[in-house]
């Protein structure tokens, strides 16, 4: 692998999106599972479980937005345009999750609540299949004309592998947002949570063993690079045993930990996403010369590596203080008049 | 319509809608900055209620915001992706550096800004209300730099072909930065944002005046809003002179367009209030003499270059420019006026018969808030026919792909949705002034009772 800034902002690109889904992602499965729950309590307890967090965990997506746009502009442009009604649609559904939450216990009405409480489940829901869906077809690949531009429609990006990754992505988050409330809560609450987050790890290994012989069986480029790199199967690996994990640290009353190893399943899995594309960032099918790489669609070497000092600078403060935060609200969650 | 205008329409709209939003949260960050540093060290508890009571708009509007900006980053990708692969290498950076200095920092903090109070001590969250106003003035740092540079690109960039395709790279990024126009308009944008924060305070403790309620705190949120209000609005008249005359420099043409200046003119007169007549190029109107030479150029006989002087192509809309322009300056002026009158008269205490005073006070707030969409409006539609200044005009940078019912789709969604949203901010806001300050908050419990220092 050669080495230099491009690849350096491959990997800073895919730490964003992976941080974005490994922390608005159990932002996400605890919108997917509210429903299941018809108490208001509980479900303010569930709201306010992300309530401090759920807003900076989204600005990870918007800054690996504003970083794929300056690092790789013709990624950026190419999918975004070739996206479009996709892209809105989950615009629409991250936009009823946000105001969802913050409207939702403003208003002491049953109608009021179950409104905007469907609003947050429906955006959540949606939101996860989109992300899913997108990143679907990036892995099967999208029909790219000489000019790079996408050449395909609506609806063909709608294939039955990018749904099923869509559905895999949900379950994943379900799963994932399960556990960080197990994590958050007591009592009852924490008990279903707990049910819940087991349906939700058979519900994920199911879509997740699906996915992996659908790629290995229907998506040649992804397969031969598993084949030609057989250690990527030990990045597959690390993924099954920190799932597998997640059960046994249950088990021992260690609910910290088993969300900390249902963080190192999504990572793992976003890093074999990654390894597996490299250095493509947008696959082209049927045209595979047309495909988007980390060297024609990138920005100047100059302007990599001022973002580079820029991310040097910002990434480590934002650590920090996203640690710190992370701490300030650790615990389970108290209802107060500040709350939700 | 075809994808362009539609296209257009959907960026504007859904731009000055979110646009509603951030000056507020800029403003109203600044206030909480204010009145939580006066708690921490007068110890006055009617501080602590002011300032929780505030948080709470401020959370409101900062969730809009934030659910509205994320559509703003999209809709370069989505519409204006020709734009996106052009700039990106410049553009891009700026948007960048924005997610990773501004939006974590508001974002992170305004966990423990909102949710903390109990749970960090005093000085701690004084700190992170600090750091989301911060957090809240970076974000409009780099997004008014990128703008700026598509106003006034400067010259920290280079046209370079990139397989096969001309784009434009950063040379020097402090260029980029500190571009001709970018400083003088992020203080211009950053005064209107005060303004706007400032006027809501005003106008909802003037509606508990008028309705002889929680007196004593809307006395105390009047005093620190209308101070902050009649120095940011005389700010303001100084930042839009200085922006005015940035233009002048920069983009004569805009100059041109906002005063209806069709000839280049020596000892050119300032139109205060007019119409344009666009077709015969005249623009009727109230007129002082040799002012626009005086503002523009610091000299009543300089010469002002009229929309003569660049071909009919290349000439922003007239009367759009114009009317916003002047709408946004006279709405400058008569909120100095307010604020100026509030201020006096409640400094020698009789502000509070004077109901109609107070009714202006009230819908003060609409002030601002026009005056900010009006400016961008003028702003923006001054920069016309370019989408940079000079180097890429508006249909050069069009997503080649898009199909015009796709984008009416979208537009017709956003539409819908947003008009819902707003709805609902003004009914929970309303909410909000009605229920009025918390008195538990008159009296800090637990953490926030322990005496700071005796």
């Amino acid at each position: 692998m050669h080495f230099d800034l491009n690849t350096v902002w491959f990997v800073l690109v895919g730490v964003l999106f992976a941080g974005y889904a490994m922390l608005d992602g159990f932002d996400l499965g605890i919108g997917a599972l509210h429903l299941f729950t018809s108490k208001d309590e509980e479900r303010r307890v569930m709201i306010n479980a992300i309530g401090p967090v759920w807003d900076g965990n989204e600005v990870w997506l918007v800054t690996g937005g504003g970083a794929l746009f300056a690092a790789f502009p013709n990624v950026y442009a190419t999918v975004f345009s070739g996206f479009y009604l996709a892209l809105f649609l989950l615009l629409a559904a991250l936009i009823f999750r946000a105001v969802a939450i913050e409207f939702r216990s403003k208003r002491p009405e049953h109608w009021w609540r179950q409104t905007w409480d469907i609003g947050f489940a429906v955006g959540s829901i949606l939101s996860s299949l989109l992300i899913g869906v997108a990143l679907g077809n990036i892995a099967w690949g999208i029909p790219i004309d000489e000019h790079g531009e996408f050449a395909g429609t609506f609806l063909g990006l709608l294939k039955p592998y990018p749904l099923l990754v869509g559905v895999t992505t949900v379950a994943l988050f379900m799963m994932h947002g399960a556990i960080y409330g197990v994590m958050k809560t007591e009592g009852a609450l924490h008990d279903k949570l707990r049910g819940w987050a087991m349906n939700s790890i058979i519900f994920f290994v199911i879509c997740a063993t699906m996915l992996t012989m659908a790629t290995l069986l229907y998506v040649p480029h992804m397969a031969a690079r598993v084949r030609d790199n057989p250690w990527l199967f030990s990045v597959a690996l690390a993924n099954m045993l920190a799932i597998a994990n997640i059960p046994r640290e249950f088990h021992h009353g260690n609910d910290g930990k088993a969300f900390l190893s249902s963080c190192a399943a999504i990572i793992t899995l976003m890093a074999l996403f990654a390894l597996n594309i490299f250095p493509n960032l947008v696959y082209s099918l049927p045209n595979p010369e047309n495909s988007l790489n980390i060297h024609n669609a990138a920005s100047s070497p100059k302007t990599l590596g001022i973002m580079l000092v820029i991310a040097c600078i910002g990434l480590p403060v934002v650590l920090a203080y996203t640690v710190s935060i992370y701490w300030i609200f650790r615990g389970k969650v108290k209802l107060d008049r500040m709350s939700y | 319509m075809d994808v362009l205008t539609l296209s257009r329409i959907q960026f504007g709209a859904t731009a000055a809608f979110h646009y509603l939003y951030p000056p507020l949260s800029i403003g109203l960050g600044l206030m909480l900055v204010i009145m939580e540093g006066a708690w921490l060290k007068t110890g006055n508890t009617l501080y602590h209620q002011m300032a929780r009571f505030w948080t709470r708009v401020f959370a409101l509007t900062f969730a809009i915001g934030v659910a509205t900006g994320i559509v703003m980053e999209f809709e370069f990708g989505t519409n204006w992706a020709a734009y996106s692969r052009y700039v990106g290498d410049v553009f891009g950076s700026a948007l960048a550096a924005e997610g990773i200095f501004a939006f974590f920092l508001e974002s992170g903090f305004l966990a423990v800004l909102l949710f903390g109070w109990d749970k960090v001590s005093r000085k701690m969250h004084f700190f992170s209300t600090c750091m989301v106003c911060l957090g809240a003035h970076f974000s409009a740092v780099w997004i008014i730099v990128a703008n700026s540079w598509m106003q006034t690109p400067g010259k920290g960039y280079q046209i370079v072909t990139h397989n096969g395709v001309a784009r434009a790279e950063i040379t020097d990024f402090w260029q980029l930065v500190f571009n001709p126009s970018s400083m003088e308009r992020l203080f211009h944008t950053v005064c209107g944002a005060w303004q706007t924060g400032a006027f809501l305070v005003v106008s909802v403790s003037a509606w508990y005046l008028l309705k002889r309620r929680n007196m004593e705190f809307a006395r105390a949120s009047l005093k620190v809003g209308l101070s902050v209000a009649l120095v940011a609005s005389l700010l303001q008249a100084v930042s839009g002179h200085v922006s005015a005359q940035g233009v002048a420099k920069n983009q004569p043409a805009k100059l041109a367009a906002f005063e209806g200046l069709y000839q280049t003119t020596s000892n050119a007169p300032l139109t205060l209030l007019g119409w344009v007549d666009e077709k015969n190029e005249k623009v009727f109107g109230l007129q002082a003499p040799e002012m626009l030479s005086f503002l523009a150029h610091n000299d009543i006989h300089a010469t002002v270059t009229g929309l003569d002087e660049f071909k009919p192509e290349d000439r922003p809309p007239v009367q759009a420019s114009f009317q916003f322009f002047h709408g946004m300056v006279g709405i400058g002026f008569t909120l100095i006026a307010i604020a100026a009158l509030g201020f006096l008269y409640f400094r020698n205490g009789t502000l509070h018969e004077r109901r109609w005073l107070l009714w202006i006070l009230v819908f003060s707030v609409v002030g601002p808030e026009i005056a900010n969409q009006l400016g961008w409006f003028a702003a923006e539609v001054g920069r016309q026919p370019w989408l940079v200044y000079g180097v890429l005009r508006t249909p050069q940078g069009l997503s080649a792909i898009l199909k015009a019912n796709v984008v009416l789709t979208s537009l017709i969604l956003f539409t819908f949705i947003y008009f819902l949203l707003f709805a609902v901010f003004i009914y929970l806001l309303n909410d909000k002034i009605q229920h009025g300050p918390d008195d538990a908050d008159l009296k800090p419990a637990g953490k926030l009772a322990l005496p700071e220092k005796k």
